[in-house]
């Protein structure tokens, strides 16, 4: 009876513990909400308060018109959507090449992929600039997208995965005469539904947060992206509207933490699995 | 029915990985290859003309003082940022890694800041962090009587980039140590309970050392990503400023090819990137698995 009682204790402790923890790793994340609801007398009086008065719209509207924020997440969400979409189609075929089949230079071919790791967007991009854009693809979305479709972490864990289906499974669907690339998106597309997913949600995410090279290839405002309306609500809001500028991040930041959310258990395996990131 | 050996199809696995190793040369070699190339060259002020200097970049570079200063920033900035992330997450690991009702939710609230973009998390620490209408420096006014100058000191405005990628990169690390402390079982904790081990104890001798191969993994990643990721959080707080304290190598290189329009100088900045990154790699696989504890 007393152990049980000790351990009731402990286990409130605990959970006082982590709620007060969690709040604080939360606590940008949730002032950044309330102070976007706040209008700028709240937002400027003294002592700073940490929920809104009332839920004051304005702050979302004259974000969502000050940076066209409509544009910049649609160009977010096609970029995204052809990368994740990409990678994963590249990865697959490349990853069932070292799967399942032996071949000539494998080993050196499977290691000039996994070599890339080595290679993050810092150490070209410069050469990549002038690169993409005599191709004339600056300031366009194949130059958005196109240093970004292939990836060696998709095609290694799609190779880990295919190696854990059965050999026995290949073995019999060639006998029944199962082509190559039947067998592949017959049987061992379908058997990779989690994977498919850790990966998707990952490299979702990936383009979604991508900075750097947007900011460097893009420089029209209709081809911009969700991540440099974050410094545009910086450098073209009227002197420090933070009311302003936390409702245009919110908006930019609403789609990762939605997929975060609905994929987290795919997400945490996909990193977890995941040597660099791109 | 032929029965079919899918050896014979001799052309189908090139066939499957050319696809990616054509974005890969073109968009990823390629492109290296001509960063060491760039390197050499310089640009003639005024012209597209590229003129062939040595090592030139590389000279200028390393007897240039700003450059040094972002150097040692920059190894500063990531030493600090490793050994607090590691250590705050390693903690809250160890909180997580406990058998309760509802663990999940906490475990996913602590992964929640790693999926945020650096510039929406440079973003959300400005506003905290901004000294009218942000809320730390009403707390420190209120608690200490302190008022800290974040963005616009120096000093401050390093430690400022310090939380925001801590704060950010937190579950990467959180997701690796769980993964490490599930892997030591409880036979081992119920043993050093019976021999009369306290908490910290347990905690110190045990949980710490028979991490060590996930701490050293996390130690290379870290070193990788601080650099490299560090981009967004800093163009969004600070600009490099004020007066280059946070001037890390990686916003270096881009403001020397992007506003200073010197493609030579940064493409060897990028060369002495690669060779970082090379060594780091090259210590990761030699000495990954020594001095780890294996059951």
């Amino acid at each position: 009876m007393r152990k049980s009682r000790k351990d009731l204790i402990n286990k409130i402790f605990t959970h006082l513990l982590l709620m007060a923890i969690s709040f604080v790793v939360l606590m940008p994340i949730l002032l950044a909400i309330s102070v976007s609801f706040q209008p700028r007398n709240q937002i400027f009086s003294y002592p700073p308060s940490l929920i809104p008065n009332r839920f004051y719209f304005g702050n979302y509207i004259n974000a969502w018109n000050l940076v066209n924020m409509d544009r910049l997440l649609l160009n977010s969400l096609l970029a995204s959507g052809i990368v994740m979409i990409g990678k994963l189609a590249l990865g697959v075929l490349s990853g069932y090449a070292f799967s399942h089949f032996e071949f000539k230079y494998k080993k050196t071919l499977f290691f000039a992929i996994l070599f890339t790791l080595m290679l993050p967007m810092q150490v070209r991009v410069v050469p990549l600039f002038e690169f993409v854009s005599n191709l004339g693809l600056a300031n366009t979305y194949s130059g958005l997208v196109l240093p970004f479709l292939a990836s060696a972490t998709t095609t290694f864990l799609m190779r880990q995965h295919f190696l854990t289906i059965p050999k026995s499974l290949m073995e019999s669907a060639q006998l029944d005469g199962c082509g190559p690339f039947r067998f592949l998106f017959q049987i061992l597309i379908p058997l990779s539904g989690p994977t498919l997913a850790g990966l998707a949600t990952v490299n979702f995410l990936v383009m979604w947060n991508a900075y750097l090279w947007p900011l460097i290839i893009l420089n029209s405002d209709e081809m911009k992206v969700a991540q440099q309306g974050v410094k545009m609500l910086f450098t073209s809001a009227s002197e420090r509207d933070w009311g302003l500028i936390m409702a245009g991040t919110i908006m930019v930041v609403i789609p990762t933490l939605v997929v975060f959310l609905l994929a987290q258990k795919f997400f945490v395996k996909g990193i977890a699995t995941q040597g660099l990131k791109e | 029915m032929k029965e079919q050996d899918y050896d014979s199809h001799f052309s189908v696995p090139y066939l499957l990985i050319l696809p990616s190793m054509i974005i890969l040369t073109l968009f990823l070699y390629w492109p290296t290859i001509q960063s060491v190339i760039l390197s050499l060259y310089r640009t003639a002020p005024f012209g597209s003309r590229r003129i062939y200097s040595g090592f030139d970049n590389y000279i200028n570079l390393f007897t240039d003082p700003v450059y040094r200063a972002s150097l040692v920033r920059s190894a500063v900035f990531v030493l600090i940022t490793i050994f607090g992330g590691l250590a705050v997450s390693l903690v809250l690991s160890v909180l997580v890694n406990q058998k309760l009702k509802g663990i999940k939710i906490y475990r996913t609230i602590f992964f929640i800041p790693y999926a945020i973009s650096p510039t929406v998390a440079g973003s959300l620490w400005v506003f905290l962090l901004n000294p009218v209408a942000g809320h730390i420096n009403y707390f420190l006014d209120l608690l200490f009587n302190v008022q800290v100058p974040w963005l616009t000191n120096g000093f401050f405005a390093f430690i400022a980039i310090i939380i925001a990628t801590i704060w950010k990169n937190m579950g990467f690390n959180i997701i690796f140590f769980l993964a490490g402390l599930q892997s030591i079982p409880d036979s081992v904790y119920e043993s050093a309970r019976i021999d009369g081990a306290n908490a910290f104890q347990i905690f110190r001798k045990i949980t710490v050392p028979l991490l060590s191969p996930t701490t050293f993994y996390l130690i290379i990643m870290n070193i990788i990503f601080t650099i490299f990721q560090s981009f967004g959080i800093v163009d969004i707080m600070t600009q490099g400023g004020p007066a280059d304290a946070t001037n890390i190598v990686i916003y270096k290189l881009y403001r020397d090819m992007f506003v200073n329009f010197r493609p030579g100088l940064a493409a060897a900045q990028s060369v002495i990137l690669l060779i970082l990154v090379l060594i780091v790699t090259f210590f990761h696989f030699k000495y990954g698995s020594r001095g780890v504890h294996y059951q």
